[in-house]
């Protein structure tokens, strides 16, 4: 249970790392928090040969506020920071709401916002937060950069649009508009395991408290962040009712999720879950973003 | 064998220089290198809180960096808080008193937890307690002494 050998390197700017990477390519990984990554290295599930150490560069860690009301958070903010920002709570309180259910906080002090996206774990909570919150990750390789909205980014189990060259170096939040409400939740065996299921939901209303817009995203039901547009789509124009939830948690559970099972809950146990995670998550988003 | 790396850091107050493997876990390097064997190693993937430390002050996994990652930084470890075997720390005090380990292999990982959580945590709770601790896991008490242990370290004196 020890690392297989390999090359170390420690950057201290985002040019030093970018070089580095483009001389190594497929045969480098990044190293972030580590909270991901060390783990399959010292179960040998990954042996690169060449490892990249991002936590020199001062450079990529930060929360700025932006002009559209949101946020643009360096890659290397550690998920602790983002936990504790008021800035955070104030402005994307959809990722507020998430920080403090990812594993435990011996982990957050190390783990990266973008070292758990760059990841891109279907059980993990920042992925799902950010496919919610629209949010979008600058990339930068060579010579070159370029910004890719969150339901392009993520492609697959552990797969996301970042090439073997490219370096994440910021996520941008946007703001959210008037009337909006939001609401994360997930349920696990023990606090901190990875849950057996979990949903964010973000929705705006009119004046008279009717949906205006929706969105619904679900966690470890699939191979990546799982949206539910059909879901959403039953909320618009509408007011809340228990009864309208309730269908469009149905519709959600049995139609636009693909659970896998685990060791912890079996499919239908994950769908069960889905339904009544749906229910409680879009009454406590529709409460808020209605009484506002 | 690799190219080696300086490694230069403080631990609990003491500069060490060393050359270390740049696999080489801040785990067996505190363990191996600086023989403080008070750190303990459970399930080398982050889970278990056996290993955790402060890093700066930070409770995290050192099963979980490399030791070529602590290079200048401060570390804190059990052997940390005692200032002599006839001298322990509240804490360490407490978990005596309310016998709060028993094999006490879980226990230098829950010190190291409890530490930043009660500096910022005066009077905590007791699911306040439980919370702090879910990164920590015990085979042997059942927890319950561990929480009390906490409550009565955390008593206003």
């Amino acid at each position: 249970m020890k690392p297989a050998p390999f090359a170390y390197h420690a950057p201290e700017s985002v040019d030093q790392a970018i070089e580095l990477l483009g001389e190594a390519a497929a045969d480098a990984k990044l190293l972030a928090g580590g909270q991901s990554l060390v783990p399959a290295m010292n179960f040998r599930i990954l042996q690169p040969s060449v490892l990249i150490d991002l936590n020199r560069i001062a450079a990529l860690d930060y929360i700025e506020p932006s002009d559209d009301g949101g946020l643009r958070l360096g890659a290397m903010t550690r998920q602790s920071a983002v936990e504790r920002s008021a800035l955070v709570a104030e402005r994307v309180p959809l990722l507020h709401q998430a920080m403090p259910l990812i594993a435990h906080p011996q982990i957050r002090n190390r783990g990266t916002i973008g070292g758990s996206l760059a990841h891109a774990d279907p059980a993990a909570e920042l992925p799902v937060a950010a496919v919610a919150a629209d949010a979008s990750f600058v990339i930068r390789q060579n010579g070159s950069e370029r910004t890719v909205p969150a339901d392009e980014f993520f492609q697959g189990m552990f797969t996301t649009a970042l090439g073997p060259q490219d370096l994440l170096v910021e996520i941008r939040w946007p703001g959210s508009p008037p009337r909006s409400g939001w609401a994360f939740q997930e349920v696990a065996r023990r606090s901190g395991d990875y849950a057996m299921a979990g949903v964010a939901v973000r929705l705006t209303v009119n004046e008279a408290g009717e949906c205006q817009q929706a969105r619904l995203v679900y966690l470890n039901v699939g191979d990546g962040p799982t949206t539910a547009p059909q879901a959403a789509e039953m909320l618009v124009g509408q007011r809340h009712s228990s009864e309208l939830v309730a269908e469009a948690a149905d519709k959600a559970a049995a139609d636009e999720i693909f659970p896998f099972g685990n060791l912890h809950a079996s499919p239908e146990y994950q769908r069960h879950l889905a339904r009544v995670l749906t229910v409680r998550a879009l009454n406590a988003a529709w409460g808020q973003a209605a009484a506002i | 064998m690799q190219p080696l790396h300086k490694v230069r850091l403080t631990v609990n107050g003491q500069i060490f220089e060393r050359q270390v493997e740049p696999r080489l876990l801040l785990s067996d390097f505190l363990r191996h290198e600086l023989s403080l064997t008070g750190t303990h190693v459970g399930c080398e993937h982050g889970v278990c809180g056996a290993c955790t430390v402060l890093l700066d002050g930070q409770p995290v996994r050192s099963c979980l960096l490399l030791a070529v990652q602590s290079d200048g930084h401060e570390l804190m470890t059990v052997e940390g808080l005692a200032a002599s075997p006839d001298d322990l720390h509240p804490l360490q005090q407490a978990f005596w008193e309310k016998h709060g380990l028993q094999c006490g292999f879980c226990t230098a990982g829950i010190m190291m937890t409890l530490l930043p959580f009660l500096a910022e945590h005066e009077q905590p709770a007791e699911h306040e307690i439980r919370h702090a601790l879910s990164g920590n896991i015990c085979r042997c008490t059942g927890y319950q002494h561990i929480v009390d242990a906490v409550l009565h370290a955390a008593r206003p004196s």
